[in-house]
């Protein structure tokens, strides 16, 4: 049985399926860091830390005798709990297909948004440096001028170009900045939205937990995500009415090379 | 037409249950140590090509395809080992070592199976969702 004690919970197989499905699609399209960053593992929930290959120097504990100590980056584990109708989960066994799941769905959104708050803004208190605070670069303002929006990207491609960071390049928006390039069209009906892609070359992605839009570098190698447990669903606890849940996973993040990201503020 | 969809419901070599009663990432496990199989068939395959053929230039073509396999064999590998932790750390133990082969078998095996034995692990496929990294997926 593994930590998630999943065998525990009053849910079916065809219940846990709809329930993990759900949490699949709803999660992938917030999932906004993954669709930019390197991914690497999942190496499992015993994975305590990431190899900096980086020591500290520790006083010699003897005569004769030099310390140091290594430095690790330890992984960090988000919860998002949330809980599910028990009448719910019976009418899925029952074959019904528009369960109400609304509860994982903010839970899924909940700690979607919250790795990507991690990975481009920083988790002082985890040990993480976001993408748009360790970026060297300097940072361009975003503005509500949607018609703005081409001009300002292609400024921080030019810059990245300029740093010797090659493309093709990926472009974080946060939600409010994605909807307004959503609704707008330029001179001739030619969507913004197609025109910031032809631009960065690379994805163009609704991330929420964003602030302002991020243009990254997608040629690999610069921003590392690194999963011990990747996401998972786990039991907490039950009583007659409710199911209590939670998704979870842990990781690290650490940017490599910090001039290969462009933060465009609100 | 009635027979269209009867081939359409129908499984496939690499699924010993009815697929449909399989969870996704279970499916997606089966296909790649289907995967797995036909890449290793593959390189024995151009290794017996190789030992009869005579013509030079069409044993380097030979030898660069099953360059092709050896990688599409370790990708394939690579992906089974993230998803079935003790399967990677059996692995661990016999993988890239020096001395006898069986010995380390019986020794990773061991150890491996007991310390997932105490911690309760799954003996293969993981727990979790699945999503892993998202890059190249449709934004």
């Amino acid at each position: 049985m593994s930590h998630l004690l999943r065998e525990h919970a009053p849910i079916t197989e065809a219940g846990w399926s709809q329930i993990d499905d759900e949490a699949r699609e709803r999660l992938t399209p917030a999932l906004a860091a993954r669709k930019l960053v390197d991914f690497a593992g999942p190496r499992g929930w015993e994975h305590s830390a990431t190899n900096l290959g980086r020591t500290r120097a520790l006083a010699d504990p003897a005569e004769g005798v030099t310390a140091a100590q290594r430095i690790v980056l330890a992984v960090v584990e988000l919860r998002a709990p949330f809980s599910l109708a028990r009448d719910e989960l019976r009418d899925a066994d029952r074959g019904a297909q528009d369960l109400d799941l609304a509860a994982l769905d903010e839970a899924a959104h909940r700690i979607a948004t919250a790795e990507n708050t991690a990975v481009f803004h920083g988790w002082e208190a985890a040990g993480i440096t976001g993408i748009a605070e360790a970026s060297t670069q300097d940072a361009i303002a975003l503005g509500d001028d949607c018609a703005l929006y081409p001009r300002h990207v292609a400024h921080a491609v030019e810059a990245l170009l300029r740093a010797g960071i090659d493309g093709p390049y990926g472009l974080a928006l946060g939600p409010e900045a994605y909807t307004r390039v959503l609704e707008t069209t330029e001179h001739g009906g030619y969507p913004l939205l197609d025109h910031l892609r032809k631009i960065i070359g690379g994805p163009l992605v609704w991330a929420p937990g964003v602030r302002g839009a991020v243009v990254v570098s997608q040629r690999g190698g610069d921003f590392l995500l690194e999963v011990g447990e990747d996401l998972s669903i786990g039991y907490d606890a039950h009583d007659a009415d409710a199911v209590d849940l939670y998704l979870a996973e842990s990781f690290t993040f650490r940017v490599v090379t910090s001039e290969a990201a462009v933060a465009l503020t609100p | 037409m009635a027979d269209v969809r009867q081939d359409a419901l129908m499984g496939f070599d690499q699924y010993h249950e009815p697929a449909a009663e399989l969870p996704d990432e279970t499916r997606t496990f089966a296909r790649l140590c289907a995967s797995l199989t036909e890449e290793a068939e593959a390189i024995g395959w151009y290794e017996q090509r190789m030992a009869v053929e005579s013509d030079r230039e069409a044993r380097a073509i030979m030898r660069d395809a099953q360059g092709e396999e050896f990688k599409h064999f370790s990708m394939d590998l690579e992906f089974l080992l993230r998803r079935a932790p003790l399967w990677r750390e059996i692995a661990e133990g016999i993988l890239f070592q020096e001395g006898d082969i069986v010995e380390h078998g019986e020794e990773a095996e061991e150890e491996a199976v007991e310390e997932a034995a105490e911690r309760g692990a799954p003996l293969a496929g993981g727990t979790s969702l699945g999503i892993g990294g998202l890059r190249g997926a449709r934004s």
